[in-house]
């Protein structure tokens, strides 16, 4: 059996569950075995690749750079897993939703500022008016609640959609765990 | 024609950001910029908020260093209280702080630069990552994780979770540490220095291969800034700033969390959501700085601990004044690997660090607060405004990489310059802009607390901003 193809991708989150993924430790060379990551923050690939089995996201979806990423990501794997409250919820990120993105802009880049100020709008991406969770743009085939979800819980969930077991999630994992 | 080489997304760094660069009509490299392109907006939402929810609230700025923003935003909140944190707090505090210290920069070492340094710059991407250099020298490798887990696995015994542990809290930690856990500590210990040891013989070993990169990897005389105790040794969590010129003379000294807005401002360019911080004083950019691990080495005159005391005699050998190139934050790093598990040990045998008395009760006293911490990357700056019933009315956070900001984009720009002939480039030589960035472990999440993302994209621009051409590498 060829090996199967996972991604990961980070939206807006902190990279809390980025971490929480590496804290498999050993666990994750052990995993490496049965899958290849081909795209992710932690290797090199400045595309996001055709044909990937498993897709793990983080974060909510934030900029007009997330919003295309995700379709494409979507677009693009068999399975997608909204791991963590950000990408299951909106979670921290979605915080900004009742003041919207020009006072953010406004308090960082003109109030505390001491010189130059102005709002970036150079290559940088435009924020969106709404932080929107990962499943009211494209659908999501697991979510993986926490903040962020423990390695224990990503082992397990992982071995099972790689060995196409049944998954019990609420037994794993909740919000904010 | 004048062009633009776009790396999006910049890969195997910390958050998401692009790197650009513009090449005039004879193919020189013009400028180029490292875009951070990421903002989420605390400083504004957390307005509102009960101050005591600050610290579980900022740790989620970031989950690679979410220890220092819960210690830089509990101290802050400690100064609105106006109470002292009990001793025994202290210590598991500074335990915590130097437990991430060694998660991130391992991380920062093996997960993501030694794939550069290990398999070689111009080695093939496909392999060019953490499993590569696994399979490569599975014994460095297996190391690198293992040094990871020792950190995090610190951080769960103190504050019950790897990521955002809610332990710490404005008045000092919720739970002493027991016995038995002490002493799972202390078990790990021998083999924290093995793998730290294995590590910093290994570096020493093919640091010299580097000698062309390290005269151009962000190498240039610069300020630089960090945390130290009164007695000149390095400090990740109490004692108050220093700056120093690129010659070592002290610019300011003493600075603590109260002073540091009158001292350091902030500066917007067009093309990040990363602000940029100066000494106020010189103004911007003349009095841009750089902060973390080369900084901080930079600084002290010692490490406190004999091992690390031996490592760093050797670094400052490595120059007469202040180490300039920035390829050397990777050494400092290491060094202070093993300073952090040197450190852990001798926190571990205070009788003190299994008292009970942990916290500190107290309402708001003052209506302003500033506390400040190394991170990792460097030094952390959180400071809040309240009502009298504690309701959170302003904040401002100023992070290591925005202190570092300018200097990637120098270091960004002076490897461009170096590499970049004729407008012709190779997948490596894009590969090597990104390692300059590397070299600083800039954490975009935290960065961009303002809003944010990083990978690396390269773009080739004309002269009126045209976009020409882009590299995404695949
Ligand atoms: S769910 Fe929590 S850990 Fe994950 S990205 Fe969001 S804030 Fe960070």
């Amino acid at each position: 059996m060829s090996k199967l193809k996972l991604a990961t991708v980070w939206l807006d989150g902190c990279s809390g569950c980025h971490m929480s993924f590496l804290d498999m430790d050993e666990r994750l060379l052990e995993l490496a075995e049965l899958v290849d990551v081909v795209y992710s923050p932690l290797v090199d690939a400045k595309e996001f690749p055709a044909g990937v089995d498993i897709a793990l996201v983080e974060g909510a979806v934030s900029s007009a750079d997330d919003e295309k990423k995700i379709r494409k990501v979507r677009a693009h794997s068999k399975m997608l897993v909204a791991m963590g409250d950000c990408a299951v919820t909106g979670n921290v990120p979605s915080m900004r939703n009742p003041i919207g993105p020009e006072a953010i802009l406004n308090r960082a880049y003109m109030e505390n500022a001491s010189a130059q100020q102005q709002i970036p709008c150079v290559v940088v991406p435009k924020l969106l008016k709404v932080v929107r969770p990962v499943h009211e743009l494209v659908t999501v085939d697991v979510f993986l609640p926490g903040c962020p979800p423990s390695a224990a819980t990503f082992h397990t969930v992982l071995m099972a959609l790689v060995n196409g077991e049944p998954l019990d999630i609420p037994a794993l994992t909740r919000f904010g765990a | 024609m004048s062009k633009t080489i776009t790396i999006d997304p910049v890969t195997r760094l910390e958050g998401h950001g692009k790197i650009t660069i513009q090449l005039n009509a004879q193919g020189e490299v013009e400028d180029a910029h490292f875009h951070v392109t990421q903002v989420r907006g605390f400083e504004r939402f957390a307005e509102g908020r009960l101050f005591y929810e600050m610290p579980s609230l900022m740790a989620r700025i970031c989950g690679i260093c979410p220890v220092a923003h819960l210690i830089a935003s509990a101290k802050a909140c400690e100064a609105i209280m106006a109470v002292r944190i009990p001793p025994p707090a202290r210590l598991l505090r500074r335990m915590l702080n130097l437990a991430q210290m060694i998660q991130s920069h391992a991380l920062s070492f093996f997960y993501l630069s030694s794939p550069d340094l290990l398999l070689g710059m111009d080695s093939d991407p496909a392999v060019r990552n953490i499993f590569g250099v696994v399979a490569a020298n599975p014994r460095l490798g297996r190391a690198g994780v293992a040094l990871r887990r020792f950190g995090q696995h610190i951080i769960e015994l103190l504050g019950s979770k790897r990521v955002h542990p809610g332990w710490v809290v404005p008045g000092g930690v919720t739970e002493p540490l027991t016995a038995a856990r002490r002493d799972e500590i202390l078990a790990m210990i021998p083999d924290a220095y093995a793998n730290a040891r294995l590590a910093l013989d290994a570096y020493k070993q093919i640091a010299g291969r580097f000698q062309p990169e390290a005269e151009v990897f962000g190498n240039f005389p610069s300020h630089f800034m960090s945390l130290i105790n009164e007695d000149g040794s390095i400090e990740f969590n109490r004692g108050a700033l220093r700056l120093i010129d690129s010659a070592g003379k002290i610019i300011e000294d003493g600075m603590d969390a109260e002073r540091f807005a009158e001292i350091i401002g902030e500066a917007v360019e067009p093309y990040s959501y990363t602000k940029f911080a100066y000494y106020k004083p010189l103004g911007y950019p003349q009095g841009c700085y750089r902060v973390g691990p080369l900084a901080r080495l930079n600084i002290v005159t010692s490490m406190g601990t004999p091992e690390a005391d031996k490592e760093l005699a050797a670094f400052k050998q490595l120059s007469a004044g202040p180490v300039q190139s920035s390829f050397h934050y990777h050494h400092a790093r290491l060094i202070e690997i093993l300073y952090g598990i040197e450190k852990i040990e001798r926190l571990l045998a205070d009788p003190l660090i299994l008292d009970k008395q942990v916290r500190a009760h107290a309402g708001v006293n003052c209506l302003e607060g500033a506390g400040q911490a190394e991170a990792p990357r460097g030094t952390l700056h959180h400071h809040y405004k309240v009502d009298e019933n504690g309701k959170v009315t302003w904040v401002n956070l100023v992070i290591a990489t925005g202190q570092n900001n300018h200097a990637m984009n120098q270091g960004v720009l002076q490897a461009a310059k170096h590499y970049v002939k004729d407008g012709q480039f190779t997948e490596g030589i894009l590969n090597r802009v990104e390692a300059v960035v590397r070299t600083f472990d800039p954490c975009l999440s935290c960065s961009s607390h303002a809003l944010g993302q990083m990978p690396l994209a390269l773009t080739l621009v004309d002269a009126h901003g045209q976009v020409v051409d882009r590299m995404t590498r695949s």
